[in-house]
């Protein structure tokens, strides 16, 4: 298997915390990750909810571009992973869209055959490609002490994901088992983070925000654990707000897993893009893995 | 799929939602069980749930359903989706109430597609989304008090490099624009 990786929109700019993340684990853990040259992006939901076969042409290019050389593209980003694999199925099993998009395609000198390229998320890869084993053994800052709150959101999990449950998934839960952290198990951990209603709708987004982080603060959870820009995004940048908003005092630090996967194997903080998060995760995490060491050698 | 039978009976707009969907013939096999609205995250906001819908969708109520908030209060969370029990692709059906609602005029309750359009054609324009951008000029003519209220939220966005003040273009922007045209051209069609 050979992996070209699509980092996605947000990756170049508010989550560049992630995209640096993705780059130093994946260059710890020894394996090859290609960025796609000269990606597009998605369209997240915003082309789908004008025009199809626009947005399924948009996307298909990115599958297009795939070269010869690489069988798997990995998605770090929920929307984006949605999106390839959506539009993959879309064009296997919609003849009538199919040929549409093939013509499209054609208009830009492109072919893609459905079902070439394997539309995979990094979790997915990460968890069942490298594994428990080959990660366990890199492992030299166990996160013991550390409580975490795994959070999927929707798109990941949800509908087409193939590798967990759509309502409790639990690979995120068990890959920080194997890093020594305490794994919080609370009820929203695959619930919707309120997505772009931030900016059509805002009280109903602080809403959805806001009982994600009471179940994670009611759950004693350090920090919690994220794996899509917008869910992070919402829950860090809009955090103050919804303080303002409920009269409530939450200071949890939202980190992408790979932040903390890389905390684990050792990786500086600096490399992992610590420090661009507005709810700081740096002295959280520093405090209770520092306090674990000192009651060790006790 | 429907029995010629039972074809002769749906509402056209029945008939427009099945063709308009991916998988959306399934929509006539709804129970009226409700699990859509009350798994929906953002249900108490909307004028009819999925639910009530589907049988308004049945009724031939397109106007009503057309101008409703219920698919622009959908954010495509997809848990609907796995819950129902007859496998209806309810979120792929609000997209494509979305499209109707756009297409037909009569989606101006909802600010949501002016959103869609102002980062559409920043990705038309540049190949890629450019957050800055799509934030400031969607705030900016629909909600401006908003823009003030997240002042300080993005002024530390930008302090800590989070906000990139100018777009990425992609190389091969021309090859994206040549798709997306005949993509266009070729949606007008049906």
């Amino acid at each position: 298997m050979k992996y070209a990786y699509y980092p996605g929109c947000s990756l170049e700019s508010g989550s560049a915390a992630y995209d640096k993340s993705v780059k130093a684990v994946i260059e710890q853990l020894g394996f090859g990750l290609d960025e796609l040259d000269d990606w597009n992006c998605c369209g997240a939901t915003e082309y789908f909810s004008q025009n199809e076969l626009v947005a399924t042409s948009v996307i298909a290019r990115n599958l297009a571009l795939v070269d010869d050389r690489h069988d798997q593209l990995v998605a770090p980003c929920a929307a984006c992973f949605l999106n390839l694999k959506k539009t993959d199925k879309l064009l296997a099993e919609q003849p009538k869209i199919r040929g549409k998009v093939d013509q499209a395609l054609a208009a830009g000198g492109l072919r893609y055959r459905p079902g070439r390229v394997q539309v995979r998320h990094l979790l997915d890869v990460l968890y069942t490609d490298i594994g428990e084993q080959a990660i366990k053994a890199k492992v030299v800052q166990p996160l013991t002490g550390l409580r975490v709150a795994p959070y999927y959101g929707c798109q990941i999990v949800r509908p087409l994901n193939g590798f967990d449950n759509p309502e409790y998934p639990m690979k995120l839960d068990e890959m920080f088992t194997w890093l020594g952290a305490e794994v919080v198990d609370y009820p929203v951990k695959a619930h919707c983070c309120g997505g772009h209603m931030t900016q059509i709708s805002e009280e109903n987004a602080f809403e959805l925000i806001r009982r994600l982080l009471q179940s994670a603060a009611d759950y004693r959870a350090d920090l919690i654990l994220c794996m899509c820009p917008m869910c992070q995004l919402n829950m860090d940048m809009y955090q103050g707000r919804v303080n303002n908003f409920f009269n409530t005092k939450f200071k949890l630090p939202i980190v992408y897993f790979t932040q903390m996967l890389g905390v684990a194997l050792g990786i500086d903080m600096k490399k992992l893009g610590f420090g661009k998060e507005l709810v700081a995760a740096e002295p959280v995490i520093r405090g209770k893995l520092e306090g674990q060491t000192a009651a060790a050698t006790k | 799929m429907v029995a010629e039978s039972h074809a002769a009976h749906l509402s056209q707009f029945m008939k427009d939602v099945m063709a308009d969907t991916p998988g959306g013939q399934k929509v006539v096999h709804c129970l009226q069980c409700g699990s859509c609205g009350g798994s929906c995250p953002n249900g108490a906001e909307m004028d009819f749930t999925p639910r009530a819908v589907f049988a308004m969708i049945a009724a031939d109520r397109r106007e009503a359903v057309l101008k409703a908030n219920t698919m622009w209060q959908c954010v495509s969370c997809y848990l609907c989706t796995v819950r129902c029990p007859q496998e209806i692709p309810i979120t792929e059906i609000m997209y494509t109430l979305k499209r109707m609602a756009i297409r037909e005029g009569k989606a101006g309750g909802s600010d949501a597609p002016a959103l869609a359009r102002t980062f559409t054609d920043f990705v038309d324009r540049y190949g890629r989304s450019f957050e800055f951008g799509i934030a400031t000029r969607y705030l900016l003519f629909n909600k401006p008090l908003s823009m003030l209220k997240m002042g300080g939220a993005g002024m530390s966005m930008f302090a800590k490099g989070r906000l990139a003040l100018t777009p990425t273009k992609i190389r091969q922007v021309k090859q994206l624009q040549a798709i997306i045209n005949k993509a266009k051209e070729l949606s007008k069609e049906d």
